[in-house]
Parts: C-alpha cells; structure tokens; sequence
C-alpha cells in the first residue's frame, strides 16, 4: 500500500505491515476523540516512524495516488482535528 | 474511518476541486502541468518568506543577546565601583532576558524546520514538473481515448495528490509565518523601547548610575590633585603676607 506522510513524500509499506499501523493508527484514533494532546503527540510518532522504517520512499515522479495519509509530523492536536473537519474528511 | 482514511479523503476532495474543470482525460493533462508550475511558483515564493522570518528571529537574537552581554558588563563594572547593588540588579534584568533569548531559540528551530521542508518540497515538486513534462506528451500520443480514461486519470490523480500536500504545506506555512510576525513586532517594539534591559525607566539607569559613580569619582580626584597643588604652590603664589607689606612714603596704605 502506499501511505503518505503530509509535508514530506509517499512510501511504499508492504501489505503485511497492515496490522501493525492498524494499531499505531487506533491510538491515534484514541487520541484525537478523547482530545489528548500528549498521547496524540506520541501516538503520530509511532505511526510516522513506522511508516519509515517500513516503507520505502516513492521517486517523487511516480505521479501514485495514497492509500493512506498520516497528517504533518509536527501536527498539533488541535491543528490535526480542524484539518479532519475539512471537506472529505468527515465521519462516514 | 480512521484519522489516515480521512486525510486521504480531504487530500482527494481538494484536487477533485482542482481538477473539476477538465472534461476531456487529455485537457486535464495540461490543466496538471499548469497546477503543478503554480503550485512551484508558491512552495518557492513560501521558502522566500520562511527564510526572510528566519533572518528577522536571527537579527532580534543577536539584539537581545547585545543587551544581555551589555547587562553582564554593566554588572562588573558596578563591581569594580564597589557598587553590589546595582551589579545586582543588572545581573537580575540580565536573568529575565534568558526566557525571551529561549523563545527566540525556539521559534527558529521552528522556522528552520519548516524551511527545510518546504525546500525539499520544492525539489520534489521541480523533479515532477520535469518528469510530468514529458510523460504527458508521451501519454497525449499513445493511449487512445479510452485508455487515456483509466491511465491519465491515475496519473493525474497521483500528481494532484502531490500538489494538495504541497498546497497545505504552503498554506501552514504561511500560517506559522503569520502568527511569528505577529510576535516578532511585539518583539521588535520591546527592543526599540529598551523596555527589555530597562523596566522602570526610559533610559538606562544603570549605565547612568554607573556613569554618575566613574563622574564623581573623576571629580574627587581632580578636586584632590587640585588641593594638592594649591597646598603645595601656596606661599609662594600668594606674596607676602599683608603685615609686611611696605608702606608707602606718606605711611597710608595703598
């Protein structure tokens, strides 16, 4: 799958890594519902993080669509919940 | 739906609305490279601001840290006057300057960070104007009308992705850039009064201080080389003394 982190490039994580960001993104999840700055600002850590070391950089002229998107890596909470309030971005 | 679906989403929603206007899969080539040199022309122009912020913190810092050394002089000149008191109080407005020269630290990290970002930003967006260049001819000329359906679509989607990433940097960018202006006037205004090295006073009460101790001091030494001349020149300069005066012929006084 190809997940983007906002403000830096695409990266390429294999398929198996699914259940792994899985749960780094349900603390994420967690964290932004229950508005805990702290635990966001952990949680976005381990997710980006991860997404690095398992994913491999995309050349930026591969012109793919992401699956996935984790939001800016200094994001604050606050920053982060308006973002998702944006067109596109609400709950199902 | 989890907070990576949604950015997905928002992502897409905004180059949906970029891209709306193109009907024909080939004009929607042209209209991409069109966004794409925009959306370079602004990453560069958003660097331009980031570093012209950067070099406004850079400035105030080396102001503040002036003021700072100055106050660390003033206070051991103020010693070397045997005045603690004052040397006290330097040291103390020397102290409250420290948060101030933090925050400057802080907020430049901050701006150096965004300017490294929007940097690569650029460079990435420059190898995709390049690339994209090509490879739309490339795809105008070979794929048929229904290909050019699926195949541009995925390569016009993939680059519009790019731009909205690119395009949301920008814009926080700018947002970051606008509340640190906001800041550094505040700052610039402190500065300018001298309000930082000097709470109570519109000017420097230390450094006069200082100057009134080193003035009197110049006088108490010129008044003694003064005195020591006077003491030792002083028969001699004054004349005989009134008594032995020599009277005139008639015997009056003169």
């Amino acid at each position: 799958m190809i997940v983007r982190i906002l403000g830096e490039t695409q990266f390429d994580v294999a398929d198996s890594n699914r259940s792994v960001l899985d749960d780094l993104e349900h603390a994420l999840n967690t964290a932004v519902e229950g508005h805990d700055e702290a635990a966001f600002a952990t949680a976005l850590a381990a997710l980006i993080d991860a997404v690095r070391r398992a994913g491999t950089p995309l050349a930026p002229d591969s012109f793919t669509s992401s699956d996935l998107v984790v939001p800016f890596s200094d994001s604050t909470l606050d920053e982060t919940k308006a973002l998702l309030e944006e067109p596109g971005g609400e709950h199902p | 739906m989890g907070v990576m679906k949604r950015m997905s989403g928002i992502l897409q929603a905004k180059t949906n609305k970029m891209l709306d206007k193109a009907e024909d899969p080939r004009e929607s080539l042209d209209l991409s490279y069109q966004h794409l040199l925009e959306n370079l022309q602004k990453v560069r122009r958003s660097v331009a601001d980031v570093t012209t912020a950067k070099k406004r913190i850079e400035l105030q810092a080396t102001q503040l840290q002036g003021q700072a050394d100055k106050l660390q002089q003033q206070a051991k000149d103020a010693l070397g006057q045997n005045r603690e008191d004052l040397a006290r109080e330097a040291l103390s407005r020397r102290a409250a300057l420290e948060p101030q020269l933090t925050e400057l630290q802080t907020q430049h990290q901050q701006v150096a960070d965004q300017e490294k970002k929007l940097i690569a930003t650029a460079q990435n967006l420059q190898v995709q104007v390049d690339a994209f260049r090509t490879k739309k001819e490339t795809m105008k000329a070979t794929y048929t009308a229904a290909e050019a359906q699926t195949k541009i679509g995925e390569a016009v989607s993939g680059i519009s992705e790019s731009m909205g990433d690119a395009g949301m940097s920008v814009q926080r960018a700018q947002d970051k850039i606008d509340s640190m202006q906001a800041r550094a006037g505040a700052m610039d205004e402190l500065l300018a009064s001298g309000a930082l090295t000097d709470l109570t006073n519109p000017v420097d009460d230390i450094q006069a201080q200082l100057d009134q101790v080193s003035v009197s001091s110049t006088v108490d030494n010129e008044l003694a080389a003064l005195k020591a001349e006077i003491g030792a020149g002083a028969p001699a300069q004054l004349g005989p003394a009134e008594g032995d005066a020599p009277k005139g012929p008639g015997g009056t006084p003169a």
